[in-house]
């Protein structure tokens, strides 16, 4: 959409080979049909059961036992995604951009093959994303789901086995649990890797004590049909010889994403990937080794899998090939939120990187717990909320980490996000005044 | 030789705050507290307005409101919920009043931990150094005091011009401790006050026929553009408005209910209607006639009646501080006179000199679609700088979670107020939107730091949230280009 400002001739491939199960969807990507958009809707049914809870404390009166219709849910949310998909359509064809619904791949130097049709461009922008990773072990592709199928199921999952522990799985866990469903997470060693860990196992026990059963240490090794309507799981602990049996109605896969790289004829233009991962390695313009092809978002090696970075990152490149700007996609500092049942906002250092890179004795950690305001009168969770920040006190105690954990992190981190974009010490934090009375203050 | 190190005359948010810190320097410290009857009769316990009738109340019952629409909410998201939902007053009022209450003994426990003695009494100066009281039980305490800190805060005021207002009207003071539903309201709110269209908002949230009678504009001292989203949406919510009006009399009719006459100053007519309950939010007054302030020089503002201080808050007289809503020229706000409070005990007894900073102060205003701000509005910008110098970046915008709930979000809105010159610093930030306090006060802490606009733009976005649409802004007012927000 941005290059189609300074007036070029665009076109835009996006194909979704389907999952497993055969689920599709339409233009828009991960984030708008299988990630961002879904995801914080059905987290949002999920806050809304705890909120029916609360108000009957804030003196609501209804029936006594509320059920949860997972197709009137779900049914929303794909109709809202639907007009999503149709948005873009719409943009693409307004800016004309030309836009095609099929799957391409280079045949050679600046040559993309579409169905029958090649198409030849002086650039090339790759962003096709990530799909979910299977275990590789019997019977993963043909009865297990993954979020790719989640957002859209026909049914209700019922009894889940959720694998991994990603945020992608510990985000699905939490919101199934919260409408009602029998939830157990089978975890191969910690959660959420890359984050803080100390938060990280704050909101496994949080998830632990809201009624979400976790299985540590061990790993799926066969994945059969059980009684009838059940899938029998056999798993095998990481550190030791046992082996466990259990039934579930759903097996839920979330134990990583794999780059959409290695079939796109890659090769036959010369672009490099790492073998291992998959990844696109780019300089700081996100240019590929052949310097006509540049790629961004999650297919990016070394950097975050989010939408708001792809986003920029593209409209950046764009205006520095064609609006001769030079700005470059500032990946530092950048500020994330994992939508948990307690909800966890970050942005820069985590406390065990702070340590690593600064020394402990550099650093300083200052914490607390506390109690949202709305949570006192319906008695919840005292003393779960958490907020940590981290300073440099090398550095005028600068703040390098900020750490939130409690309802409404997104909307508190970005503002913090913005503060430590403008080098905000321990001082200035300490002479902001707060409002009264929120959990950001 | 005085029996105090420090009295502080006031046990609310900005007393027991610098109390407890001048008890953290091993100082002699005493707290007098006093809660003079509502001329309807309503007391309550240590801790000031912000515990007692003001912020805490007032957040819960719009907590109580904001559940109402979650309700309906969850309906869409697959929740079933018999329609419609009833809400019974006294639920809600009895959990609310009896979490005050603990905070009431929390604050007596935190005293009695930092050795801070506390007196429940209604205290006046006989000296510069002694404050005389009587207790309940009617003995007289005299206390003396090297350094004085008076923190009375205010009090509601009556249009006592009006006739049947102090007698049957109630205000703020009353409604948090109502124990039966005040049923069909009418507030009116005369200017200023944020307090009338936050209580209107949540009791119409709970169900109840309100309507709010304004002489003039809402949100007084407010950006206006902002005001005017806030009260339409309040009007599209169901809160009934009546506007350039002003009440002539409140009479008390056979079937108990309250008949208020108005004059509705636009039409040159004369109306009425019935109602069950008449809540006044026409200003808060300060608490100093009974101090005896003249006696000791303390001098104050003859129009307004808060106590003038000067930027370490000391008053006219040396060993006499003032701290909080009672102090001239300050906002009223709680974490404003806890921070002062703090700063000047740490002055007076730790050898700090850091003063206040009453600047870029963010505030949110707790009203159904809230609205969270901090720093200049467009006008008082435009009136500093001149409407050349200014840049107005705006947006229109959806929150995710009224997708599905199929909400209206004609009034969710952002917008940021920069000098127009290269670096582009922020002056104001205005948003209406869900949660907006928890949105504005990082932003509050990055004006603090002197962001600029090109800062905030390199600030990547939390997705999918409502404060990403901050950093996100681009369309100018300048431009009039459309600036509603579009995508995903």
């Amino acid at each position: 959409q941005e290059a189609a400002k300074y007036d070029k001739k665009v076109m835009v491939l996006d194909f979704v080979t389907p999952t497993p199960l055969g689920t599709s969807w339409g233009l828009g990507g991960t984030c708008v049909n299988v990630g961002c958009i879904p995801k914080k809707l059905m987290h949002q049914a999920a806050l809304l059961g705890q909120a029916l809870q609360d108000a009957r404390k804030f003196g609501w009166q209804f029936t006594e036992e509320v059920k949860h219709n997972w197709m009137t849910m779900t049914e929303s949310v794909q109709n809202y995604i639907g007009s999503l998909n149709w948005g873009y359509r719409v943009a693409l064809r307004e800016k004309k951009v030309t836009y095609e619904n099929a799957y391409g791949e280079f045949v050679g130097p600046h040559t993309v093959k579409v169905l029958h049709t090649c198409f030849l461009a002086k650039r090339f922008l790759i962003a096709t994303g990530e799909r979910p990773r299977y275990l590789g072990i019997p019977g993963d592709k043909e009865y297990c789901i993954s979020s790719d199928d989640l957002f859209s199921l026909p049914y209700c999952p019922g009894k889940t086995l959720v694998v991994g522990a990603s945020y992608v799985a510990l985000e699905c866990a939490g919101f199934l649990a919260g409408l009602g469903l029998d939830v157990t997470v089978m975890v191969r060693s910690i959660l959420l890797r890359g984050f803080d860990q100390d938060i990280a196992n704050k909101i496994g026990e949080y998830m632990e004590e809201h009624g979400i059963n976790f299985i540590k240490q061990f790993v799926p090794i066969k994945i059969e049909e059980g009684t009838p309507g059940r899938l029998k799981v056999t798993a095998q602990s990481t550190v030791g010889n046992e082996i466990i049996e259990g039934e579930y109605n759903t097996v839920l896969l979330a134990i990583g994403r794999d780059a959409c790289t290695r079939k796109i004829g890659l090769d036959k233009v010369g672009v490099k990937i790492n073998e291992k991962t998959g990844k696109i390695p780019v300089n700081d313009e996100e240019q590929t080794n052949v310097p006509y092809i540049y790629a961004i978002g999650d297919i990016l090696q070394d950097k975050l899998e989010l939408t708001p970075v792809a986003i920029q990152a593209g409209r950046l490149l764009v205006r520095r090939l064609y609006g001769g700007a030079t700005s470059k996609c500032d990946y530092v500092n950048v500020p994330t939120t994992v939508f948990t049942p307690l909800e966890y906002g970050a942005c820069g250092y985590s406390e065990e990187r702070a340590v690593e890179e600064f020394g402990e004795e550099n650093i300083e950690v200052y914490h607390s717990y506390f109690w949202p305001l709305e949570w006192t009168v319906p008695s919840r969770d005292n003393n779960k909320c958490y907020a940590k920040i981290i300073c440099n006190i090398k550095d005028n105690e600068r703040v390098i980490g900020f750490h939130v954990l409690g309802p409404n992190a997104g909307e508190v981190t970005q503002g913090f996000a913005a503060a430590i974009k403008c080098g905000m010490t321990k001082e200035q934090l300490d002479g902001t005044i707060g409002i009264h009375p929120v959990c950001a203050e | 030789k005085s029996e105090y190190d420090l009295l502080v005359i006031g046990g609310g948010s900005g007393g027991l705050a610098c109390a407890k810190e001048a008890a953290q320097f091993g100082r002699k410290v005493a707290v007098l507290d006093y809660v003079e009857p509502s001329p309807q009769g309503t007391q309550w316990g240590l801790g000031g307005t912000c515990v007692n009738v003001g912020c805490i109340p007032k957040k819960l019952m719009h907590q109580a409101a904001l559940l109402g629409s979650a309700l309906k909410d969850a309906q869409h998201y697959g929740w079933n919920i018999s329609q419609p939902v009833q809400h019974t007053w006294s639920v809600m009022a009895q959990a609310v009043q009896n979490y005050v209450k603990s905070l009431n003994w929390g604050h007596r426990v935190q005293l009695q931990d930092k050795k801070v003695k506390y007196f429940n009494i209604k205290g006046s100066f006989s000296d510069p150094h002694t404050i005389r009281g009587l207790t309940k039980a009617g003995k007289e305490i005299v206390i003396t005091a090297e350094k004085i800190v008076i923190a009375t805060g205010g009090r509601p005021k009556y249009p006592t011009h009006i006739a049947g207002a102090l007698e049957y009207g109630i205000t703020s003071d009353d409604l948090f401790w109502l124990k039966e539903s005040p049923g069909k309201t009418d507030l009116y709110h005369s200017f200023v006050l944020y307090v009338s269209l936050e209580c209107a908002g949540f009791l119409t949230g709970i169900g109840l026929d309100t309507t709010v009678m304004i002489r003039s504009i809402p949100l007084r001292g407010f950006d206006q553009q902002m005001s005017s989203l806030v009260a339409e949406h309040m009007e599209s919510y169901g809160t009934k408005f009546l506007k350039k009006c002003i009440p002539t009399k409140v009479e008390k009719l056979e079937s108990n209910k309250l008949q208020v006459t108005w004059k509705n100053t636009d039409l040159g007519t004369e109306e009425s209607d019935s109602f069950d309950t008449v809540m006044w939010a026409v200003g808060r007054v300060p608490d100093t006639k009974t101090l005896n302030l003249e006696t000791v020089g303390v001098k104050t503002n003859p129009e307004t009646g808060k106590i003038i201080v000067d930027a370490s808050e000391a008053t006219s007289v040396p060993h006499i501080y003032a701290i909080g809503d009672i102090t001239e020229g300050r906002p009223e706000l709680t974490p404003t006179a806890i921070a002062a409070g703090k700063l000047l005990a740490r002055r007076l007894f730790g050898q700090a000199s850091e003063l206040m900073d009453y600047d870029n102060v963010p505030t949110t205003v707790f009203t159904p679609l809230e609205y969270g701000c901090v720093g200049l509005s467009e006008e008082k910008a435009v009136q500093c700088y001149g409407s050349d110098n200014i840049e107005v970046f705006h947006a229109y915008y959806k929150p995710l979670e009224f997708t599905v709930a199929e909400r209206d979000a004609t009034q969710c809105y952002i917008k940021m107020v920069c000098l127009r010159e290269r670096e582009q610093r922020i002056l104001g930030l205005h948003f209406i939107g869900p949660n907006a306090g928890e949105v504005i006060q990082g932003f509050a802490l990055g004006i603090k730091c002197g962001a600029t606009y090109r800062q905030l733009m390199k600030t990547i976005g939390i997705h999918p949230t409502c404060a990403e649409e901050i950093t996100k802004l681009h369309i100018t007012k300048r431009s009039g280009l459309d600036a509603t927000v579009t995508g995903c």
